[in-house]
């Protein structure tokens, strides 16, 4: 397949609500895998998704999904899917004929609707007696599964999915997951916004960090916190004599903090210098004083790069 | 040039899948039509069709049908049908059925799942636009005949000549004919004011006054309302008397085909820029 056909793309892209700023300027390509939305409420997550599912139109730039456009709906529908956070249904279905209707409108057979949904239903764990009850007796953990059920129900290539872990128990969340990274292995995007970034952080192939309407950074994550040079990175280093290694840490200038584990088998150092602080922690390993059992970035994640680059206030850091 | 340009428009219609359209228009009409008759919602809408056919049963049981009467029920019936139907039932019952389709589904929220389908927006509207006018010619047509069945069947042997071999049969055919119009001409407006407007009620408010005046109007303006080229399909002339004189005042003579084809140009004209909107329609259910 053709690279730009196999991307999403956002060249330049504005969207003005009358003289409120929904994104600004969004430059951004998305290769196939999990990429995570991150940003504040309000910050212009859910516009983005919008706008590549074509709810809404970019008053600035153009966007592309794998080459196409909404103005073509039948192709481009047939390759998106987006499970969105509106928690409404058109009224009085069951959760069966909400996704057997939506898939008729696909042009296939009667019977393999049939199939996709039971299909569909069977891959979000929504059982047979509930899906034949109306949705509007459905708790609010159910009402996520079947919309999740509608999006990924005539397999597309992309799927968006806004705050698609709200509502969920802890159980049902790791099934989400779990699906989630299933069809980004295969190769599929999958476009999520969340604010349990402990959760969609350990699936993600990549983040797009925004906040006012303005993207801030996006790639991997272990780039993005390379990126943010400003910030002294934090280390856990597993060893045998903590307090000793500590203070030989704090003997050096780019270190700017040394905190001991709550277990006393480790230090967590703040380095502004990861690279020197590397060759400082390999001539103390030579040395042979300390016994380094396991060196791990522990700020390298997602909700640390949200509270560096946004801020818990939710500004741009 | 010309030929060229005409030759490659027809060469891209073909390219079109016209097939698929079509079956996503019956799938879509036939979801719609299920939503729009066979809920709890559209009870008063029944009412709306079916409380003439209460009344005209009532005095079907209580009231005596000589037979010099039956030319008085028939001017009763073109007054219901005129009067009632035309100015009030079909149009609050349209009002109610077409500002739904659009408007009532971005208020419940819902309208995104369709535009989120494969389904070209174009192709929506006007399946959703066919699915509002089937369910209303059902209702209001049902009605009509209920209305039409009763109001001759205490006559007896007399009614019933009068509807099969007189001009009672032609009759019904007219008003179902002005039924069918009233519903796709009110429908379409009604329509047009919900991708318009968040609240098409003030809109639909005007219309009724719009028509209520239009009569009165220049040749010109009378060309722009629903009930004036209806009003030259009535088989039977309603006696203009006190306030019903405004609602039916003779305007200039049209022609039935005139009449019918004028009204299928100004539902085109209305559903062709219903077109035009909904392409640009975004979801912002927040502001909506």
């Amino acid at each position: 397949m053709n690279p730009v056909n196999d991307t999403i793309r956002f060249e330049n892209v504005s969207k003005f609500y009358g003289e409120v700023l929904g994104v600004n300027r969004v430059t951004l390509t998305m290769s196939p895998g999990i990429t995570t939305l991150v940003g504040p409420n309000g910050s212009g997550k859910t516009t983005l998704m919008n706008l590549m599912t074509g709810l809404v139109q970019p008053s600035r730039g153009t966007i592309s999904v794998l080459g196409l456009e909404p103005r073509n709906a039948t192709e481009f529908f047939c390759n998106l899917g987006y499970c969105a956070q509106f928690d409404s249904f058109p009224r009085g279905l069951t959760g069966f004929q909400f996704v057997l209707d939506s898939l008729m409108l696909f042009g296939m057979s009667e019977e393999d609707a049939h199939h996709l949904t039971a299909e569909a239903l069977e891959r979000v764990q929504l059982d047979v007696d509930a899906a034949q009850r109306k949705i509007a007796g459905y708790s609010k953990g159910m009402r996520q599964k079947i919309r999740l059920a509608q999006a990924i129900a005539h397999h597309p290539r992309v799927l968006v999915l806004d705050e698609p872990l709200n509502g969920l128990d802890p159980m049902a969340r790791a099934e989400s997951l779990a699906l989630f990274q299933e069809l980004g292995r295969q190769g599929m995007h999958v476009v999520i916004s969340s604010h349990i970034l402990d959760e969609v952080d350990r699936i993600a192939d990549r983040v797009v960090l925004i906040t006012g309407g303005y993207l801030i950074a996006q790639g991997n994550i272990h780039e993005v916190r390379r990126e943010v040079r400003d910030k002294p990175m934090q280390v856990l280093i597993r060893c045998d004599s903590p307090e000793l290694l500590a203070s030989k840490m704090f003997a050096v200038n780019h270190c700017v903090e040394a905190r001991l584990h709550a277990d006393g088998h480790g230090v967590f150092v703040r380095t502004a210098d990861i690279d020197q602080f590397y060759r400082l922690l390999n001539d103390i390993a030579v040395e042979g004083l300390v016994r380094i059992e396991a060196v791990a970035p522990a700020d390298d994640n997602t909700n640390a790069i949200y509270q560096y680059l946004i801020g818990s206030d939710g500004s741009a850091a | 040039m010309m030929q060229q340009s005409f030759a490659s428009l027809i060469g891209n219609l073909r390219q079109q899948p016209w097939s698929l359209w079509w079956i996503q228009a019956r799938r879509m009409t036939r979801i719609e039509i299920r939503r729009n008759l066979f809920t709890r919602r559209a009870w008063w809408i029944y009412f709306l069709a079916f409380i003439p056919a209460v009344i005209i049963f009532i005095h079907l049981l209580v009231d005596t049908h000589p037979a010099f009467g039956l030319s008085d029920d028939t001017e009763v019936l073109a007054g219901v049908v005129q009067l009632y139907y035309v100015r009030l039932g079909i149009f609050f019952g349209c009002l109610g059925i077409f500002s739904r389709l659009i408007r009532g589904e971005m208020i419940e929220r819902s309208l995104h799942y369709y535009l989120l389908s494969p389904v070209r927006r174009e192709v929506i509207l006007l399946s959703k636009f066919f699915a509002g006018a089937v369910s209303a010619v059902v209702l209001f047509g049902a009605a009509v005949i209920a209305d039409f069945v009763l109001m001759y069947a205490g006559f007896g042997a007399a009614g019933q000549d009068y509807m099969w071999h007189g001009p009672g049969f032609g009759q019904l055919e007219a008003y179902l004919l002005i039924v069918v119009l009233a519903s796709l001409g009110y429908g379409s407006v009604f329509l047009l004011l919900s991708l318009m407007f968040r609240n098409p009620m003030p809109g639909a408010m005007l219309l009724l006054g719009w028509e209520a005046i239009n009569p009165v109007m220049p040749s010109l303006l009378q060309k722009f309302s629903v009930a004036s080229y209806l009003r030259h399909l009535m088989p039977v002339s309603v006696p203009a008397e006190g306030v019903f004189a405004l609602l039916t005042v003779e305007t200039e003579p049209v022609s039935a085909w005139i009449a019918v084809l004028g009204l299928l140009a100004l539902i085109t004209a209305v559903l062709v820029y219903s077109c035009i909107r909904i392409r640009r329609l975004e979801i912002r259910y927040t502001t909506d």
